[in-house]
């Protein structure tokens, strides 16, 4: 064997790799193959566990899904059917709204805060570093598990925040967070917010440590406020970073199923089913997993649009890293 | 930009350098006490045994570990089954990830370039959509209610993470070690097995924690890919027990409490690496 990859692959992008000289064995294709041989399993578990899904999801929403249809493995094509019939359904249209909403605040709320934790906590302070780790565990533990210590928190009648509410006098009755329609997708941002401050903050932590200490002085020079500073230097420099916080968030935010499902199951009232949660409840509540696919395959159209604004952040960030 | 000042010779400013950064630290723990409140909310109403349907106390004056029986009684095997199946998604994802990842930073085959956008974009596929198939075709295969089924499936949490997170390390590996071992006779796959290994441990261990939590933490596929309680993780148990056992808060959070163990762990043994990984993971 030669070293013909290992020389000159410092550049994956680079086309003369493809040309590289032929092992000893004389025969071109053989360390090219034994090479793609690392990567293979890895693309056949990747088609099989994303791409087929893809696919798969497209043929299904054009399928007439029964609850007896793993029994008998009949699912007929139906055309347009499922289509028709989730995009006209009130509940589909609520789902986006509620979506979108949920989307929107979540991100605000996350960004906004992890953003100020993250300018505060790059001052130099005794335990910052401890705190900020600490900071992470909200992030870390099981969504499922956060949304069953919330649902507790926000019981109307004995969670601690009514009582404490009431305790300090702002209201005289707590309000009916998660069980009521009017608030409990309010609610729901709250919790989703919570669960996502760690994240925005730890990345946009490390964007502000890569800032050239030389340009706050240059302003400090110049005689900027710490306001002027931060609008003027520290969010232009931080703008790819925000971009990939804001984009991943996004992309975690607008699939959300877990959170949802274990504080309202969608309720009350349907008032926070979101594209995810019907989707669930249409496959695997009502078995029609055929409009299940169709739900699912708009989710995918909308992430797929915030896929290449992701791609092209990360290709930046690509060009100036490695 | 602190230290730029603290450099200053006189007494004066240093104290009132210190005064501020004290008030810093006890701004950062009243923000602390804040945001961990819901997780000492937890703590707190676990070690309190006779919480019913009624309120809870602020501190747990009279502390037991009788919930933490009880939840320990009921969801014990749940967690040792979030276990196994955390672990066997772990090596699944290391066996597929590692090679892959040498592969892509090392043999500059055409096309990787493609892979690892095609990588980064698998992390955008919602997860409901992939069980929404993936039911299909496990009822076809059998995988319903298996472990295998629900290993696999999660493995697929932290396929993508692993492999960016393990190429961007293998890059920085001079290939002046993997020659020198090729040199001494070793082919390309023992010189990787051999030298690269053992050389990206670091990057190994943070991408097989976070699969780890990944999985552990997963909830959809558990869900969605069990229509009976063969196999039953620790988050569809405590969902599972939300819905049956809503009078038993105390027995609730003390399951909350086991199954937020590992993401303690994590952080306490493994601080550096999750910083590491949550930013190289998903911003590199």
């Amino acid at each position: 064997m030669t070293t013909t990859g290992t020389a000159v692959s410092a550049d994956p992008a680079n086309p003369a790799a493809a040309a590289a000289p032929p092992g000893p064995t004389g025969r071109p294709g053989r360390g090219r193959l034994f090479q793609w041989l690392f990567i293979a399993p890895a693309l056949l578990y990747m088609a099989a566990f994303f791409g087929y899904p893809l696919v798969r999801n497209i043929v299904m929403s054009f399928q007439h899904f029964t609850p007896t249809t793993y029994f008998t493995g009949e699912a007929p094509f139906n055309g347009l059917d499922n289509w028709r019939a989730v995009l006209s359904d009130q509940l589909f249209t609520d789902a986006l709204w509620h979506t979108a909403v949920f989307t929107a605040g979540s991100l605000l709320g996350q960004f906004t805060i992890g953003l100020a934790l993250a300018v505060f906590f790059s001052r130099r302070f005794p335990l910052s570093g401890l705190v900020r780790a600490v900071l992470l565990l909200p992030w870390l533990v099981p969504m499922v598990v956060s949304a069953v210590v919330w649902r507790r928190i926000l019981d109307q009648e004995h969670g601690i925040l009514n009582t404490a509410l009431q305790a300090a006098g702002l209201v005289q009755d707590g309000p009916p967070w998660l069980s009521s329609p009017s608030t409990a997708l309010f609610a729901t941002i709250l919790v989703n917010i919570w669960i996502g401050i760690p994240f925005n903050m730890v990345i946009l932590y490390g964007g502000l440590q890569e800032i050239p200490r030389e340009l706050y002085e240059a302003a400090s020079l110049d005689g900027a406020s710490a306001w002027r500073t931060f609008r003027s230097v520290t969010l232009p420099v931080l703008r790819p970073v925000i971009t990939v916080v804001l984009v991943l968030g996004f992309m975690s935010t607008v699939k959300i199923l877990d959170l949802i499902l274990a504080l309202t199951s969608g309720g009350p009232a349907d008032s926070t089913h979101t594209l995810g949660t019907v989707t669930y409840q249409l496959s695997f509540l009502q078995l029609d997993f055929g409009r299940g696919a169709v739900v699912g395959n708009v989710l995918i159209l909308i992430s797929a649009v915030f896929a290449v604004l992701y791609l092209r952040a990360n290709r930046a960030d690509f060009g100036q890293g490695k | 930009m602190t230290v730029t000042t603290a450099t200053t010779t006189t007494g004066r400013p240093r104290a009132r350098q210190r005064g501020r950064a004290l008030g810093n630290t006890a701004a950062a723990l009243l923000i602390l006490a804040v945001l961990l409140f819901p997780v000492y909310w937890m703590l707190n109403t676990a070690l309190q045994p006779d919480t019913g349907l009624a309120g809870t106390g602020w501190f747990p004056a009279d502390p037991g570990a009788e919930n933490f029986g009880t939840a320990l009684r009921t969801q014990g095997g749940s967690l040792l089954t979030s276990f196994a199946v955390a672990l066997g998604a772990v090596a699944v994802c290391l066996l597929l990830a590692a090679p892959a990842a040498y592969g892509l930073a090392r043999f500059g085959l055409r096309g990787g370039r493609a892979i690892v956008f095609g990588t980064l974009i698998t992390q955008m596929v919602p997860g409901i959509v992939v069980a929404n198939a993936l039911y299909s075709a496990y009822a076809e295969l059998g995988l319903v209610n298996t472990y295998p089924g629900l290993i696999l499936a999660d493995a697929s949490l932290g396929l993508p993470f692993a492999i960016v997170l393990l190429r961007a390390f293998m890059v920085s590996i001079p290939g002046e070690v993997v020659e020198a071992a090729l040199v001494d006779g070793a082919n390309r796959f023992t010189a990787f097995v051999r030298v690269v290994l053992p050389m990206s441990r670091n990057a190994l261990i943070t991408a097989g924690l976070f699969t780890f939590l990944f999985a552990w933490s997963d909830f959809m596929f558990a869900l969605t890919l069990n229509t009976t309680d063969d196999v039953r993780p620790i988050t569809l148990g405590i969902y599972q027990f939300v819905g049956a056992h809503v009078t038993d808060w105390g027995a609730v959070m003390a399951t909350a409490v086991l199954s937020a163990v590992p993401a303690a762990v994590l952080l306490v043994v493994a601080q550096k690496h999750i910083a590491a990984g949550v930013t190289g993971g998903s911003v590199k």
